[in-house]
């Protein structure tokens, strides 16, 4: 158990359909099985057109509230470059950060109104230091044989920050939420990630 | 054992244990997950209804036959529903009858933001509210121990923190209930509301309202008062609740789990308790105004709280520290401008079928009048092919009112558009009105072959059922004809040509018609294999001739991007920059091929 009475906020953020909700169900699973209270917020309906989503998890002794104070995310989780700038105030400044290198353009950007932000790292680094590693999921996913597991790799990435738990209690996670035939792809996503941070 | 779960799945786990026969529902973000999930149990009989208010009906047959029954919908929902609603209040039941009402505060997929509390008191009806997945499972059997007790439906409240979040639940088993089923007993007072029997019943309606008001204060077992430091004490309910303790634990609370009728003694006890008085709750001052009523001082509610959008940790603190605590709010560094980021609206799938219909609605210059679906969607620009919305159904009805008032200069303006669902839920009696009153509006029918924005539901139009058994399928042109409308064509609208031209033909037309698009299955369904039918498994642009025109991008093609960069044609045209598609994303639908006039998009290789 981590400091009593503490509660750790986990921010995630991405684009529909990148596998956010897989990712905090991962979580979900993890943290349950470890003996923690857990709760999680997300939306759905409109935001599965590709829209942006993000997910609100807290675990901790006792948790209340299932949603995160603005600022005061410990982790922030992101899936893509825009979406980690867009939730980049939901992090205190102490958090810790970890970002899929993947840009997926919105409409604003596709029809040449927009410019996408550059230099999301540098941003990153600038208020966050050492504390920020970004990751291409997306690429060592797509050796892997499926670039749908860019966000098993990440979470792989973010075990890291928990040497409590054993990478088995992951695995096992992992292997609980998704059918056998995709065990194989996503445990080896999740030990690519693990390795990559 | 303790398991995560949602809180739809922990409703239909409550409606589990509590023995439910029978669930009916028409899905609707933030409810949708309660009937798909309770469609798991064998037990239970479900259905995807066409409307709330048909489901309500169903369940409260289901009641008037002995089974526990359950309609669940999002919080508009309960407007198709408050017919039967209003007057299932007078009848009361026989077997338990519970309505499971999700709102949706801030609107992240609705609408409107009403607060459903309001139907409580209006229908002289119980509502309980849960504020996180183990009350949502506890409340919910407790919902029906109520129900058979005092012989009324009760509501249960929900909205999109409770019910799409998760968190930890002790799972229960299945308890029958004890209520004898069957029809043999014929209570026609109890149940024929004409006005001789409705009017024993309205006196009885009120006398339930007492029983309920005495229970509730003595024996409902979540009205709950916690004192800490009584200098301040929060009266709050549901998720608001969870917030507020997030943010002032020290404090004491007074937790209402039935926020209608009020516990008035347990209100009583809590303003000796405490001193200062703050009612804290999402949208309208519901609680607030009731308590004030009773003759209490509130010292903090609404003139602090927002009554707009939805409330958060960080709403409560904002609007509350400096009364509580006396301190500043001192609010997050802000490190970038969310508002100058570009926006990431969500946006039709790529390869859908309603890109097609609204690109040729929007080259036709129709005024569109639109209804509530993914097809909302085609609002946003560049495709900006929607002109009005209100609510399901409604859309059918407005194009033929506004032909009344413009007359035969509407002809080849107007159009009314709506999904095959949407169409089956209120579409039908609209279009008869067109019909019949000699209206000539053009009703396009999107048919899709699924519910596909609340997550791919069945309705009676796609021929299988919520357990995917075969069933009978609605046969859109038969019903068409049958309520009087004389001329019905179908298109496919992947050739936007061929659609435009129908669509001219019948908007010029003095009468009332319809159009149904054909082959347009959502490319979310998988079973009706919606890639197969195009020619070429993706589209590229060919960078010889793209000018850089961006005609292309017109349709709003997730697939679609600019690329700036000056040159030049193979033909010689100046050029600022060429449009590029992503092979990763295009499936190949050829829409932007169509709609480019220098024949530079065509087939291209994975």
């Amino acid at each position: 158990m981590r400091e009593n009475g503490k509660v750790t906020n986990i921010f995630l953020s991405g684009v529909g359909g990148q596998g956010t909700i897989l990712a905090s169900k991962i979580l979900g699973e993890v943290f349950l099985k470890a003996g923690y209270d857990v709760k999680k917020a997300e939306v759905h309906g409109m935001a599965q057109r590709g829209g942006d989503v993000t997910t609100h998890f807290r675990f901790g002794k006792k948790v209340y509230s299932p949603l995160i104070a603005y600022g005061e995310a410990d982790f922030l989780i992101s899936f893509e470059l825009l979406e980690a700038l867009r939730s980049i105030n939901w992090v205190k400044p102490e958090g810790k950060i970890i970002i899929n290198q993947q840009e997926i353009l919105p409409p604003a950007v596709s029809l040449g109104q927009m410019e996408y932000p550059k230099d999301v790292e540098k941003t990153f680094k600038r208020y966050f230091k050492d504390n920020v590693w970004v990751i291409n999921g997306q690429e060592i996913a797509r050796k892997l044989g499926n670039i749908q597991a860019a966000n098993v790799v990440l979470i792989g990435a973010f075990s890291n920050f928990f040497p409590e738990v054993k990478e088995e209690q992951w695995t096992v996670a992992i292997k609980a939420l998704l059918a056998t035939k995709l065990h194989e792809l996503n445990v080896k996503a999740f030990d690519e990630g693990r390795k990559a941070k | 054992m303790k398991k995560l779960l949602q809180g739809n799945e922990a409703i239909a786990r409550g409606a589990w244990e509590a023995g439910v026969v029978v669930g009916c529902a028409y899905p609707g973000t933030p409810s949708s997950e309660i009937m798909a999930e309770l469609s798991r149990y064998k037990e239970i009989y479900t259905e995807w209804s066409p409307n709330e208010k048909v489901a309500l009906e169903v369940a409260h047959g289901a009641s008037l036959a002995g089974g526990r029954a359950m309609a669940c919908m999002k919080h508009v929902g309960l407007n198709v529903a408050a017919d039967p609603f209003m007057t299932i209040s007078y009848t009361g039941v026989k077997g338990g009858l519970v309505i499971v009402v999700a709102d949706d505060p801030g609107q992240h997929s609705s609408q409107n933001e009403q607060d459903s509390r309001n139907w409580t008191r209006f229908g002289k009806v119980p509502m309980l509210e849960p504020a996180d997945s183990e009350e949502c499972k506890d409340f919910t059997k407790t919902a029906f121990e109520i129900s058979e007790r005092f012989d009324t439906p009760v509501l249960l409240r929900s909205e999109t923190r409770v019910s799409h979040c998760d968190s930890r639940v002790e799972l229960g088993e299945r308890k029958e209930s004890t209520i004898q089923k069957g029809l043999d007993q014929k209570e026609t007072p109890k149940y024929v509301m004409v006005p001789m029997y409705a009017r024993v019943k309205r006196v009885a309606v009120e006398e339930r309202g007492a029983k309920l008001a005495a229970y509730a204060d003595s024996e409902f077992p979540y009205n709950s008062m916690e004192i800490n430091d009584p200098s301040i004490g929060f009266i709050s309910s549901g998720v608001t609740y969870l917030y507020t303790k997030e943010v002032f634990p020290q404090y004491s609370f007074l937790k209402l789990g039935m926020v209608w009728p009020l516990p008035k003694k347990i209100i009583a006890a809590f303003f000796n308790k405490v001193k200062k008085v703050i009612v804290v709750e999402e949208l309208d001052p519901f609680l607030e105004t009731e308590i004030k009523a009773m003759g209490y001082k509130v010292r903090y509610g609404k003139n602090l709280i927002p009554a707009i959008g939805e409330l958060s940790p960080s709403v409560v603190k904002q609007s509350l520290m400096k009364a509580v605590e006396g301190k500043r709010f001192k609010a997050p560094k802000v490190r970038i401008k969310p508002e100058d980021l570009p926006r990431r609206p969500p946006n039709l799938c790529a390869g859908c079928s309603h890109r097609p219909l609204f690109y040729a609605l929007k080259k036709l210059g129709l005024y569109v009048f639109g209804d509530i679906g993914c097809y909302a969607l085609a609002v946003a620009p560049p495709l900006s092919a929607m002109h009005a919305s209100t609510c399901m159904g409604a859309g059918v009805g407005g194009a033929y009112g506004a032909g009344k008032v413009v007359g035969k200069d509407g002809l080849g303006e107007i159009c009314a558009v709506l999904g095959d669902s949407t169409f089956l839920h209120s579409g039908v009696t609209p279009l008869m009105d067109a019909a019949y009153n000699k209206g000539y509006s053009t009703t396009i029918i999107l048919d899709n072959r699924i519910t596909a924005m609340t997550g791919q539901q069945e309705h009676p139009g796609t021929g299988y059922t919520i357990q995917s058994e075969l069933a009978t399928t609605i046969d859109y042109e038969q019903l068409a004809r049958a309520v009087g409308v004389k001329h019905v064509r179908k298109v496919d609208p992947y050739k936007i040509n061929e659609t435009m031209e129908v669509i001219r033909e019948e908007v010029n037309r003095d009468d009332a018609s319809v159009i149904i698009t054909e082959n347009s299955p959502c490319i979310l369904l998988r079973r009706a294999k919606p890639l197969e039918k195009f020619r070429s498994p993706l589209y590229a642009i060919d960078s010889e001739k793209c000018r850089g025109c961006k005609v292309c991008l017109d349709i709003n093609c997730p697939a679609m991007s600019w690329q700036e960069g000056a040159g030049w044609t193979i033909d010689g045209h100046k050029r600022k920059g060429t449009v590029f598609i992503n092979k990763d994303q295009c499936v190949g639908c050829e829409v932007c091929a169509q709609a480019c006039k220098f024949e530079a998009i065509g087939p291209g290789t994975k």
